[in-house]
């Protein structure tokens, strides 16, 4: 193979590897949006399910891992949604709020079960499992499928969310319900516990993202990982026009832009590596300045249903 | 006031069950966090208000956009662009007269923290992005330029450690004798009262409270330029950050490097609303979480309490809060709508 | 059908609801059979509204039985109020804008995606469905097809009990005989339809029965057939006002050919101390040429506005009387003293003020939202008129307001005209304007059309449809 073939195959794996927790967050968060609720807490969401996984891969492999991460993420959400939904108090400071109060908790755990420096946990993590004959395609195959077998459930989960948000009956009560929860209340359509439900899915899947980053990418925990992916995913949301094709060309457009950065290292450019870490912020805000405007927020976005 | 005190007592509360739960000794650990923030003279006055000082300005700068209804959580990112900018001029003005050193040392910090928010209330005010989103994106691009910028062009000349070289001993505020308090809290306790009287007694103070609690009838009815007002407010907040991080140069750690802030710029967000965005309230507020903070260092030292546990209780008391004015809102609306029944 | 006339598909007896001190109603009573229309009739706040709220289920009676086909239910939810066949249409759109026509229907049948049993106006749904592309965006739909949507999900559900709420209330002339028709063929075919009005004249053309509601007493409750307006008028207010339903607009003032010019309307001169009404079916415009107005758009001296949206564009409901007075004044000399405000002497002008215009409120720091609907509204015209306008608009400014706070309005609208502002008022009730206006301005299209003096409702009725423009 010629170095070209390298990178080429180094860049769309890494791409892949990146963009799956910013895959599944948005996902979750595009469902609680398309709901009329906007969730900040998502990032402590992520952050409690990376932990969670930690924990529960140490303790019993990398499924239980999985499956306390999407619990820890659910716990947060049910909390926020407590505040936000049950309560109606605004949903940008409580997010925010559930956030901070996130990184202390999972600081404090972490460093309270495995002592003050955070030594590198070695975790049971998920293996790549190829697909048997597509894994044998050149460049593509050892990239886009000799993935983990969490990555596959997360691309899967695509279509499912786009046949429920646009082919189901409760998927259309939640787009009435995030248009206009007056109106959608009028129908019948039971608005707090709708809106609460697909805040707990966010959660979960934004918990399922931390499990991805931690067993399907990283390797390990480490205090504040999730560095912020929880409001890029926010920011994908609204790149990907609230619509889930859209979420998953924004996903992978900030993971083709991270995963650049080993390109550019394995093609031995020295560039500043902070560079590197400003990048998808900086797209972002790109994406965000020329994504307002053109796409329609639901219209209920961020309002208090009762008020 | 009895809302504050109430969300107070649900944070220490919430933090004692979180210890307990764990495994610590909520009486040790607490009593640690007591001794930690009000122990001595020293303790209070060089590391509780050390602590408030940022924690006041900062929070001072988030309620002035807070009143408009713009959400600025990204202080955290305009405190270090405050501060690098300190660091570059403070560590160049070593002839300079110490006045004049500290002045443009603020100068520049203040500068920073205002172009810092410039991008996200352009965007805002010309896309219509979410300032909530782009202020937060800010921080971890902010976080970025010092940890660039102690390991590149202002990194100490000794080339070993990622930090600056301190800064000029003319860009360095006197400290309070027998403590490592500095005048700063004295600039944060003048600028709350002068931020206290342009919010009751000016036209300005006015429009932003107008712009704050019915943007559409302050537009409508009240002829002001909600945007405008928004974005000047934004501006504001973002310079007063700015000017918080470089007064934490000139006054306490005259280097620059990362982590120089243990998330001050998400304190204030609750230092700001349990003040219920009152300059006065901030400066009591700001003294309160600087005690809580310091209190955490305390914690840590003699109960072995990882610090990061207040930000629970930060959480808790701003959840707290909301949760109080949501409940009062409702009792009020009751009395309405049993008056004008649909 | 006869044998199912007169046996009630739907009763409701005893029915008393308070909210807070506020008793909205008392033991009142209302039966609907099978194959009539019957009225609910009554001023705003009598409680009509509330009655029918309760019969769908959204709101709890404090007391009082509920009877479906002669059994006796608990209507906990709307859900549960739809199972049972009754279908609602509710005063404001409840279609959703940004879904498809086909999409508001599915949501109103709710999750099974098909109707309980064969729905009592099938043939009505059918007709009713023309015009209506289910692929359509709702938002794209004009008022009147929206209004046609609500009717269809209210029946989509197979329901055999129709409550309306006001739905007239954003039609024209033409378009409330066309739904009128409608809900008869509806009631014709075996259904029942309990229809909320404030408009006598809908009562005489739609209804068989009538119930009028008085502070939430049943005051009248029989056929309509042997009433006049005025025993309808005297049940629904207890005592004659004068109504000008049938007026022609009133004369203008002597001195107006005289008066300068301040503005066009959509091309028409206004002139100083009139009383211009605007008549317009919604969505033609007439918003928005009043706010280009508003904003000082070719007017000659200073515009003030009494917006349609009190609590949301008119007032700061958290904020105190005194600083609601100076929203849109902070610049007046008076209090402000460079960038400073004095509030000492704001507070003590609107003491004044709260005197003058007899506003009932705990003094001049109360906040806005203590206030009553028509104390707010004072509020809002005192400040309108403080700054000392050319212009004065006003929007549908007695929406929401009794009998009393409405004249009151009117009063302040003619004293105000009188000392020469020019007056615009825009209201939905046609016949407000009417008996309001010196000169009517009619909006169709974006195209404004002055009705000559004397024209009747009839004719301005038209003209508000872009019927006879060319006569």
């Amino acid at each position: 193979m010629t170095d070209e073939v390298v990178v080429l195959t180094g860049f769309l794996a890494a791409a892949i590897r990146i963009s799956t927790p910013l895959l599944l967050a948005a996902t979750g968060e595009m469902l609680n949006e398309r709901a009329g609720v906007i969730n900040l807490g998502i990032e402590g969401a992520m952050l409690a399910g990376a932990l969670a996984s930690a924990v529960g891969a140490a303790a019993g492999g990398p499924w239980a891992g999985t499956f306390l991460a999407m619990a820890a993420g659910v716990v947060v959400a049910g909390i926020f949604a407590a505040v936000a939904i049950g309560a109606r108090a605004d949903q940008i400071i409580s997010g925010t709020a559930i956030t901070l109060g996130s990184v202390g908790l999972t600081g404090a755990i972490y460093r309270t079960a495995f002592g003050p420096g955070g030594p590198g946990l070695s975790l049971p993590t998920f293996a790549a499992v190829p697909i048997p004959g597509l894994s044998a395609i050149p460049v593509l195959g050892p990239s886009l499928f000799s993935q983990p077998a969490l990555t596959y459930v997360a691309w899967a989960l695509v279509p499912v969310a786009w046949w429920f948000l646009f082919r189901s009956w409760w998927g259309l009560a939640l787009r009435a319900t995030g248009e206009s929860a007056v109106a959608a209340g009028a129908s019948g359509i039971p608005v707090t516990r709708v809106q609460v439900l697909a805040t707990l899915v966010g959660g979960a899947l934004a918990g399922l993202a931390g499990a991805t980053l931690v067993l399907a990418q990283v390797g390990t925990f480490a205090e504040k990982m999730t560095a912020g992916r929880g409001f890029i995913a926010i920011a994908i949301v609204v790149l990907g026009r609230w619509h889930p094709a859209g979420i998953v060309l924004a996903a992978l457009l900030f993971g083709g832009a991270n995963a650049l950065q080993f390109a550019f290292q394995a093609m031995g450019l020295s560039v500043p590596y902070q560079w590197f870490l400003v990048m998808p912020y900086a797209l972002a805000l790109l994406a965000l300045a020329g994504a307002v405007g053109k796409a329609r927020a639901p219209a209920g976005l961020g309002k208090q249903a009762g008020a | 006031m009895f809302t504050a005190l109430v969300a107070l007592g649900a944070g220490v509360g919430v933090l004692a069950i979180g210890l307990a739960a764990s495994g610590y000794d909520p009486v040790l650990a607490l009593g640690a966090l007591g001794r930690g923030a009000f122990g001595s003279w020293y303790a209070f006055s060089s590391a509780t208000l050390v602590r408030a000082v940022p924690l006041i300005l900062l929070g001072l700068g988030v309620a002035v956009a807070f009143r408009t209804g713009a959400f600025n959580i990204g202080a955290e990112g305009q405190f270090y662009a405050g501060a690098i900018a300190a660091t570059w001029v403070g560590v160049h003005v070593t002839a300079w007269p110490s006045g004049l050193a500290v002045g443009a040392v603020w100068v520049a910090a203040t500068i920073a923290g205002l172009l810092w928010i410039a991008l996200p209330v352009l965007l805002k005010v010309r896309f219509g992005v979410l300032e909530v989103i782009s202020t937060l994106l800010l921080n971890f691009v902010a976080e970025a330029m010092v940890s660039y910028a102690v390991t590149g062009p202002l990194q100490e000349s000794a080339r070993v450690y990622p930090q600056s070289d301190p800064v000029a001993d003319a860009a360095r505020l006197p400290l309070l004798p027998g403590s490592r308090l500095h005048v700063g809290i004295l600039l944060a306790v003048f600028l709350a009262v002068v931020l206290w009287l342009l919010f009751t007694r000016t036209r300005w103070g006015f429009r932003l409270k107008a712009v704050g609690l019915g943007p559409e009838a302050a537009r409508v009815s009240g002829g002001i330029p909600v945007k405008r007002v928004m974005a000047g407010a934004l501006l504001w907040s973002g310079a007063f950050a700015g000017l918080s991080g470089g007064v934490e140069i000139t006054g306490v750690t005259y280097t620059l490097f990362q982590n120089l802030s243990p998330g001050y710029g998400f304190t204030a967000i609750a230092v700001a609303l349990l003040a219920r965005l009152h300059p006065i309230g901030i400066v009591l507020t700001g003294i309160l979480f600087g005690a809580l903070e310091a209190g955490a260092q305390g914690m840590q030292r003699e109960a072995g309490v990882p610090a990061v546990t207040v930000q629970v209780a930060e959480a808790t008391i701003i959840l707290a809060v909301l949760l109080a004015e949501v409940l009062a809102r409702r009792a009020a609306a009751r009395t309405i709508s049993a008056e004008d029944p649909a | 059908m006869t044998g199912d006339q007169l046996k009630p598909v739907l009763e409701l007896s005893g029915i008393s609801k308070a909210f807070g001190p506020v008793h909205a109603l008392r033991g009142a009573d209302f039966t609907l059979a099978a194959g009539e229309v019957h009225a609910l009739l009554g001023e705003n706040g009598a409680g009509k509204s509330t009655l029918l709220r309760i019969a769908y289920g959204m709101l709890a009676p404090d007391s009082g039985v509920i009877r479906v086909r002669d059994r006796e239910r608990i209507l906990g939810s709307p859900r549960a109020a739809r199972a049972l066949g009754i279908g609602m249409v509710h005063q404001h759109f409840t279609s959703i804008g940004a879904l498809t026509v086909s999409e508001n229907i599915a949501l109103s049948m709710g999750r099974t995606g098909r109707p309980a049993d064969r729905p009592a106006g099938s043939d009505v749904s059918v007709k009713l469905m023309t015009g209506l592309l289910g692929t359509t965006r709702v938002e794209l739909l004009s008022v009147a097809l929206r209004q046609r949507l609500e009717i269809v999900k209210a029946l989509a559900t197979g329901a055999g009990i129709l409550l309306l709420d006001e739905p007239s209330a954003v039609l024209a002339p033409s378009e409330v005989a066309e739904l009128l028709a409608l809900i008869r063929e509806f009631v014709d075919a075996g259904g029942a339809a309990a229809l909320v009005t404030h408009k006598l004249r809908e009562v005489f053309v739609a209804a068989d029965r009538v119930t009028v509601l008085r502070h939430g007493v049943v005051t009248y409750s029989g056929a309509v057939g042997g009433q006049t307006e005025e025993t309808l008028a005297r049940a629904m207010i207890g005592q004659m006002v004068e109504r000008r339903a049938n007026g022609s607009t009133r004369a203008p003032p002597t001195s107006s050919e005289s008066a300068p010019v301040v503005t066009h309307f959509g091309g028409v001169p206004l002139r100083a101390g009139e009383l211009v009404g605007i008549a317009a079916v919604e969505g033609n415009g007439q918003r928005e040429l009043l706010r280009g107005i508003a904003l000082g758009e070719g007017a000659r001296g200073s515009v003030a506005l009494v917006p349609e949206d009190r609590t949301t564009e008119g007032l700061i409901p958290e904020l105190s009387i005194t600083e609601n007075m100076v929203l849109g004044l902070d610049r007046d000399p008076r209090w402000a003293r460079g960038h400073r405000i004095d509030w000492a002497r704001a507070r003590s002008r609107t003491t004044e003020l709260i005197d003058t215009f007899g506003i009932r409120a705990d003094g001049p720091d109360a906040a806005v939202e203590t206030l009553s609907g028509g104390n707010q509204q004072k509020v809002v015209l005192a400040r309108a008129l403080e700054c000392r306008p050319t212009i004065l608009i006003a929007e549908n400014p007695t929406r929401g307001l009794d009998i009393r706070a409405s004249a009151f309005v009117h009063e302040q609208l003619r004293a105000a005209a009188n000392t020469g502002v020019l007056v615009l008022i825009y209201s939905p009730d046609l016949d407000e304007v009417l008996a309001l206006a010196h000169r009517v301005l009619v909006v169709h299209a974006g195209r404004v059309l002055e009705a000559p003096h004397g024209t009747d409702r009839r004719v301005v009725g038209e003209m508000m449809l872009g019927v006879n423009r060319d006569r």
